[in-house]
């Protein structure tokens, strides 16, 4: 009995000691500037997801010892991933609420557009306000109203709480049970494949990952808004009508290796990966 | 090491090992308290079943569309699956030949890994476009409904098999000594004698089907209505209690996140009947016959 207790006792001491060991190489910088090193977890809004992660991979083939984890899960759950130390970075596509701002700093990355989406194979090529307001709210039923097909128009919203959604219906100005909707969908990918399964739909999302997609020869079709095309060039000069922030959320007192990394993202040498994706770069 | 010393340790290890695998659902329930406790405080029980709808940015927190949207989705899935499930147990117990059986059995296997997301990929690339094209939009109900059968068609299949196997030999060679066909053999003696392992088949398909998430979530259109005959019955859209915890959980704070922990708290109590109902039918019966069996044989 003693003796295997005594086996027992050094497992238990080998485990711990490895525990303490991860613990040590693990959130925090070694070393110089040239040599950083650790792990970083970024969380929140799916429109800035895929940005940030190519700069993430650019930032990690620049420093081999860093290795980050880049997470979606919406605005609201990035601001406050930053705040309660689940991540070392959120993110963010809309601005900050006063009740978040407190204990953070909001950097801009880029700006993005919110644009209304239709399949590729859907004759209507641009609806005006009055007539995407009438959509949504369940008065315009129909595609021929708006000289398409004669089809039922499937109508999506987006989930309550959702940066898109009150973006959406702060410039009709809406409210959200004003909204007669034929589906509620989640992250900005949801909405691709549920157009791409419907030809009748229309959606709004983020115009950066819509063009995106569209570029790539996925079969969908960005409409004007207020009669503004959907491209980089109007959210550049800003005659598009609804541009959405997009935000890194630094908490106060952030690793060394987080402030590296949202210094990298906001520099110059990564313009080429946010203008790649159809976002406009902050600077 | 002594035997005695041995035997202290494995039942201190086993009591230890119980004891955190059963606590752990009650910290669960407790948790789901804790967090619900403020929408209770703020909305009130009342504003989940009274308010005009579901839209918490504006106050309304009224949660029952959803609860039957998650029942009727449940219901008809075990509508669907169950009397299926039960011809194919039936099918590959007494009636398909041994080969065909075994590749039966393998293939439900197989149906019972396949994970939700896939199932649920498929619906809302091939079955929410068929049923879009005769009734718009395809997301609904019925498409949820057709996805869960699929989905819980094994559990009460194997199951089901499962229990017609425990039948005892001795009633069957009995009954067939006396002179019934294999038909009458199987409908008097076996599948009554079974019938307590088939409702528990049953049960834990419809506790399958009524936690499920993901597959729901791509197929059922996630609108909070009440699927009545004015909407278009079970071609219209909804939203189950689970779809609504993963649509909202990301951007909920406040008293929106507290109600979507109530919804949860909801579904941990539908989930808790439901095994309550199985172990009432499940565990007495099949003992009492086994014993018998053991008698005669």
């Amino acid at each position: 009995m003693r003796r295997d207790g005594l086996v027992w006792l050094g497992a238990v001491g080998l485990l711990l000691g490895s525990l303490a060991g991860c613990g040590e190489s693990n959130g925090g910088v070694a070393g110089g500037d040239e040599g950083l090193s650790g792990r970083l977890t970024l969380v929140g809004s799916t429109t800035v997801r895929p940005v940030a992660s190519e700069i993430a991979k650019r930032f990690e083939a620049l420093h081999p010892g860093v290795r980050i984890d880049v997470q979606g899960g919406g605005s609201s759950q990035g601001i406050a991933g930053a705040k309660n130390g689940l991540a070392d970075v959120g993110m963010s596509s809309r601005e900050l609420k006063s009740e978040e701002a407190s204990g953070v700093t909001a950097h801009l990355l880029a700006s993005d557009g919110l644009a209304f989406v239709v399949h590729a194979d859907n004759p209507v090529s641009e609806l005006s306000n009055e007539q995407l307001e009438a959509i949504y709210r369940g008065e315009i039923d129909n595609w021929s109203a708006v000289d398409g097909n004669d089809r039922p128009i499937t109508v999506i919203t987006r989930a309550e709480g959702r940066a898109e959604t009150d973006q959406f219906l702060d410039y009709f100005e809406m409210s959200g049970s004003d909204v007669v909707a034929s589906l509620v969908a989640g992250a900005n990918q949801e909405c691709v494949k549920q157009v791409l399964a419907n030809p009748d739909a229309i959606v709004y999302m983020s115009l950066g990952l819509a063009a995106f997609e569209a570029e790539r020869g996925t079969a969908l079709k960005l409409l004007p808004l207020g009669e503004v095309a959907p491209t980089r060039e109007n959210l550049v000069s800003g005659v598009f009508p609804v541009r959405r922030p997009m935000i890194l959320v630094v908490p106060d007192g952030a690793s060394a290796l987080a402030e590296a990394f949202v210094e990298y993202a906001l520099s110059p040498a990564v313009t080429d990966l946010i203008e790649g994706q159809s976002f406009v770069a902050a600077r | 090491m002594s035997p005695r010393v041995n035997d202290t340790v494995l039942t201190a290890g086993l009591w230890l090992g119980a004891g955190a695998s059963g606590s752990v659902v009650l910290l669960i329930g407790g948790f789901l308290v804790w967090e619900a406790w403020p929408a209770f405080g703020e909305i009130g029980f009342a504003g989940f079943v009274r308010d005009a709808s579901w839209h918490p940015s504006e106050g309304r927190f009224n949660v029952v569309p959803m609860v039957m949207a998650s029942l009727l989705a449940m219901g008809g899935a075990l509508l669907l699956a169950g009397p299926l499930g039960l011809l194919v147990a039936v099918f590959c117990g007494w009636y398909a030949p041994r080969p065909v059986a075994v590749v039966t059995r393998r293939v439900l296997e197989l149906l019972a890994g396949v994970p939700s997301v896939v199932y649920g990929f498929w619906g809302l690339v091939t079955l929410v476009p068929l049923l879009g094209r005769w009734r718009p939009p395809g997301a609904s109900l019925l498409a949820g409904t057709l996805i869960l059968a699929v989905m819980v068609l094994p559990t009460v299949a194997l199951l089901s098999e499962a229990a017609l196997r425990q039948v005892p030999g001795a009633q069957v060679r009995g009954a067939a000594a006396l002179g019934l066909r294999r038909w009458a053999v199987l409908w008097r003696v076996v599948i009554p004698g079974a019938r307590g392992g088939i409702a528990t088949a049953s049960l834990l398909a419809a506790g399958r089907a009524i936690g499920e998430t993901m597959a729901v979530l791509m197929v059922c259109g996630n609108v909070v209505q009440l699927p009545g005959f004015d909407s278009g019955g079970p071609f219209a859209p909804v939203r189950t209690l689970t779809a609504n915890i993963a649509l909202e959980m990301g951007y909920a704070f406040g008293a929106h996140r507290s109600a979507l922990f109530v919804t949860g708290l909801m579904l941990l109590a539908v989930v808790v009947g439901l095994v309550g109902v199985a172990s009432r039918f499940g565990s007495p019966r099949p003992r009492k016959w086994v014993r018998q069996g053991v008698a005669v044989g």
